[in-house]
Formats: C-alpha cells, sequence, structure tokens
C-alpha cells in the first residue's frame, strides 16, 4: 500500500522540479545546438536561455515565468495500490499543484474560459489534468508532471490517405513555418507528432510524443525512426533559429507516436515542447522508495501494443 | 562572441537614447517598469478606471507580463521567474494607451507588425524591446530589485494584475523596433523567405482545404 502523504510530499517536489531544473536529455540537446549554431541573434538567444537554466538552478526560482499548465501523467503496475483509492490520488495531486503554485511560485495560469475566473493556484475545473496509463508488472506508481507551456505551435489537421509521406511532411513545415516565426514557438523545442487515432487521441498522442519522450529516443518501429530522423533534419534546414532568427536550430529533437485511425482518414497533429520543457517523474515503490528521474518511459512495448492480448511470455521473451 | 551591441538603457528614456537604438542591439533597464495587459487594458481603457500611476514621470515601460509570483499574507511580494507573453494580441489597445500613458518603450514577446510601429510606435516616439528566448525567466527575475506596488491585484487577479517591478539592469531584451518603423523580425523572415521554396519541394497541398488557407509561406498567421 503506497502511503497517501508520500504521493502528496513526492508530487510536491516534482512540481518544483519541473519548474526548476531543465531535464538534462533536453539540455544536452541544446548545448549542442549552441555549438552548431552561427546566426548572430540566434546564437545569443541560446547562450542567453543556457545562462538562464543555471540561473533558475541557483537561485531556485522558476525558469520562466509563463509557468504552463501543470498536468499530471499517472502510471501504475498493475500490482500497485493507494492508500484511500484514486479519489485520494487525485485530491493529493491537486493540492501538491496548489500549494506548490503558491510554494515554487508558479504563476496562476488556469481560468475559467469564459469568466475568466483565477483561483490562483492553478486549480479548477479539469485542472490539473490527470491522465492514467497501466503496465503488467509491478506494485509501483509513476508520478509524472508536465508543465507544458506555450499557446502557440500545436495544430492539427485531418488528412488522408491519398495526401501520404508528402502530405504529412508539409502540415509539418507549415507548423513550424507559422509559429516558429518571431519564435511564437519558443524553440528549438522537442516537436512531437502525432499520427492515428480518433481526432482527440491524434492531439493526445502529438503531445505525449513531445512530452513523454526524451530527446534522443526512438519508436520502436523502425521506419518511424527514420521518420524521425529525416523530420529532425528537414525542421533544422528551413534556416530559422530561435525567436525566428536566421539560424539553424528550430527542432532539437523530433518525436512521432501513432495510432490506428479510420480506415478512411489519416489525422495529424504537430505540438512543441519549448525551450522551458518543464516534465519531472518519480517512482514510488510499495515500500516506500522513492527514485526520481527525467525520463517519463511512457510508451512501454505494452503502451504500444497492438494486438488483442497481451501474453506475459511476449513480455519475457523481449 | 557576437558582433551585437549592448545598452544599458533608463525606463523613462530620453528621446535621443531611443533615437539611437538599433534593431537587434541588446538591452538593459533600469527604473520601474509597470507590467500591463489585457486585464489592465480592458479595466484602463474600456473601464475608465484611473491609472494608479503617474505616467509616464514614473515609468514609460510597458511589461506584457505576469509574473510567477507570490502575495504572501503580510502583504509582502515573492517575485520568481519573470517573462513576457505575446504582444500582438494588444495591438488593439496599444494606440490609446500609449496616447493615455507616454509609454516610450513596450516590452514584450515576438513584437509587433512594421504597420503597428509606423502608424502608432514612431509618431509616440515609442520602439518595442523583445525578451530573449523565450524566456530567460529567471535571468529577468534576478534583474527585478524590488516589487513596488501590485495595483488591481483583487480585480484582476495575479497573473493580470499592474506589478509595478523596480529594475536594476533587467536584461537582456533584444531591440526589436526603431524610429524608422522597422520590424527586427520581418527583417529576419525576408531572410528566411529566400529558402522557403526549397524546403518544401516535393511536398503537396493538403487533399481538405482550410478557409482561409494560405499558400504563402512568407505570411505570417498574426
Amino acid at each position: 500500500m503506497i502511503p497517501i502523504n508520500l504521493i502528496q510530499s513526492t508530487a510536491e517536489s516534482l512540481m518544483d522540479k519541473a519548474a526548476i531544473e531543465i531535464p538534462q536529455d533536453y539540455l544536452d540537446g541544446l548545448q549542442h545546438a549552441a555549438k552548431t549554431e552561427d546566426g548572430d541573434l540566434s546564437s545569443f538567444v541560446l547562450k542567453a536561455m543556457l545562462e538562464n537554466y543555471e540561473a533558475a538552478k541557483e537561485d531556485r526560482r522558476a525558469m520562466c515565468g509563463d509557468t504552463g499548465v501543470p498536468r499530471w501523467f499517472i502510471k501504475m503496475g498493475n500490482e500497485a495500490a493507494v492508500e484511500g483509492g484514486m479519489i485520494a490520488l487525485e485530491a493529493a495531486l491537486r493540492r501538491a499543484t496548489a500549494n506548490a503554485t503558491n510554494g515554487v511560485p508558479l504563476r496562476p495560469n488556469r481560468v475559467h474560459p469564459l469568466w475568466r475566473t483565477d483561483h490562483n493556484n492553478n486549480v479548477g475545473i479539469g485542472a490539473p489534468e490527470i491522465e492514467y496509463g497501466f503496465e503488467p508488472e509491478g506494485a509501483w506508481i509513476d508520478l509524472i508532471t508536465v508543465h507544458k507551456g506555450g499557446l502557440f505551435g500545436s495544430d492539427y489537421r485531418m488528412l488522408f490517405p491519398s495526401d501520404g509521406i508528402q502530405g504529412i511532411k508539409r502540415f509539418y513545415l507549415d507548423s513550424l513555418m507559422a509559429f516558429g516565426k518571431r519564435g511564437l514557438a519558443c524553440q528549438p523545442a522537442i516537436i512531437g507528432i502525432g499520427l492515428g487515432g480518433s481526432k482527440d487521441i491524434c492531439m493526445t498522442l502529438g503531445k505525449r510524443a513531445s512530452t513523454l519522450r526524451i530527446v534522443g529516443s526512438r519508436n520502436s518501429d523502425p521506419k518511424i525512426a527514420e521518420m524521425e530522423d529525416e523530420f529532425k533534419e528537414l525542421g533544422n534546414s528551413i534556416g530559422m533559429g530561435a525567436m525566428g532568427f536566421v539560424g539553424k536550430n528550430m527542432v532539437i529533437d523530433c518525436n512521432i507516436e501513432v495510432g490506428y485511425c479510420h480506415t478512411g482518414g489519416m489525422p495529424m497533429s504537430v505540438h512543441a515542447f519549448c525551450l522551458s520543457s518543464r516534465r519531472a517523474v518519480a517512482r514510488i515503490h510499495a515500500d516506500g522508495r522513492v527514485a526520481y528521474r527525467t525520463d517519463p518511459d511512457w510508451f512501454t512495448p505494452y503502451q504500444r501494443r497492438d494486438t488483442v492480448d497481451w501474453e506475459p511470455v511476449q513480455e519475457a521473451a523481449k | 562572441m557576437s558582433g551585437l551591441r549592448e545598452v544599458d538603457l533608463s525606463t523613462t528614456p530620453t528621446d535621443a537614447a531611443i533615437a539611437d537604438l538599433r534593431l537587434g542591439d541588446i538591452v538593459y533597464l533600469s527604473g520601474l517598469m509597470y507590467t500591463a495587459r489585457e486585464g489592465v487594458y480592458m479595466r484602463a481603457l474600456e473601464g475608465q478606471a484611473n491609472i494608479p500611476m503617474e505616467l509616464p514621470s514614473q515609468s514609460a515601460a510597458n511589461f506584457h507580463c505576469s509574473p510567477a509570483a507570490r502575495i504572501n499574507p503580510d502583504g509582502s511580494f515573492d517575485m520568481g521567474a519573470v517573462t513576457a507573453t505575446a504582444s500582438f494580441r494588444f495591438a488593439k489597445w496599444l494606440p490609446e494607451w500609449m496616447a493615455k500613458t507616454g509609454a516610450k518603450l513596450i516590452v514584450g514577446k515576438g513584437g509587433m507588425t512594421s504597420k503597428d510601429y509606423k502608424e502608432y510606435f514612431v509618431p509616440n516616439g515609442a520602439v518595442y524591446l523583445s525578451t530573449v528566448g523565450y524566456g530567460t525567466g529567471a535571468l529577468l527575475g534576478r534583474g527585478v530589485e524590488n516589487v513596488e506596488a501590485v495595483h488591481w491585484n483583487e480585480e484582476l487577479g495575479i497573473a493580470q494584475a499592474m506589478w509595478v517591478l523596480k529594475c536594476n539592469r533587467m536584461g537582456p531584451f533584444i531591440v526589436a523596433s526603431d524610429m524608422n518603423g522597422d520590424c527586427l523580425f520581418e527583417r529576419e523572415n525576408a531572410k528566411i523567405a529566400e529558402n522557403v521554396a526549397r524546403v518544401y519541394e516535393g511536398t503537396k497541398p493538403a487533399t481538405l482545404k482550410r478557409y482561409g488557407e494560405t499558400d504563402d509561406r512568407t505570411d505570417e498567421v498574426i
């Protein structure tokens, strides 16, 4: 049984880490970008961002003033049990979100869409979002918080099989061009592409591709992995860099996730996880051990399964 | 590392200091700066509420920002990170705001169009400074020496309130418009546009069109 107090205190420290500490994989990616960048202005921007990450850690202050919209992804092993059940879990995550908003402090970004009511704590109707995933084995719970920023950089389009790869490329480029200008997408970013699923799941896949996979990871389908390499390169060949200035670095990495869709369509979404790619993860074990990390490791073979049943032997064989 | 020029600027700058700024200069600001975005504009301009500061004598610098900050039970403030929000959305209010407050420095994210600059920035002797990144929230937070006041927090909430910040070499910012009404971002767009046809080579328009769609990639969506 995982104690509920431990869940809340761990969630609070994750809120703090996500807002303040740039994940190492993104930092490595940006440092590499800074080395290759030769545009005057875009080089200056990347250098300033690298200094900013240091300042955030030194001062323990949020790396960006727009601290995004905090949300939670919860992954549980099949044998995990939470003290007080799932209702207690959700209450703990809402409390942690509210407490950290005041504590770090974060910007209270969440408001009612019509009445603009602000509770000053990032909690409200449907906020923070809490999404769930499960794994066949284990008594642990993974708490993953993502504070994705940006009103720009994400888009959805219903493509069709006849649009093909060239159509996918075009919509990808369109998204980068539209939101890259003036740096509205706060690039260089981790670009996530969702292909397939229903409309809503297509958006979910793309968002998860950008926020729940780390820089340098590749899809387990080798052909999709090749597309990821190609799309990263394509995005960086536009000639646009940070803030939309002339430059070589627009895409720190490109991650693609797919889901089965309607036979007549090929829905596609594009998402940009920005220069403040805020994510933090902890696994809490049944015995109370807590291990922090920055890789959500969301897309396991189980999450990408395409068969009717999940055979335990299949897992043992991998 | 680069040939960029660094400039120290007051938040109540002289006309000469503004005229001297060049596109792409890196600016550090000292003096009082206030935040104002849609909430403040609507309250002051549409609601005709009295602006609770002496403008522009106290400050001629309007920051399109809401900070990651906390108001403590004893009324004191804790300022964490500070970054800007995209400014193009505020074009509707800015001409009247400038006329009313004498703002000379509009500080935000992404700039405005050269049309905006020519129509009402230049006639008001004002320029646009862009934050860097985006965003260097922790660096800018370090540049805030003190929070002098938070106006209209009750009415607008922390994110939309009018924060008055005492800045000490706060920065970096980038000069994104000048007294010709030229736009740094449009200059960069034009350079990038030369390459667009090559990048799009081989791709094709989507089978299903969307209303208002343009195929001119030198266009902007703002």
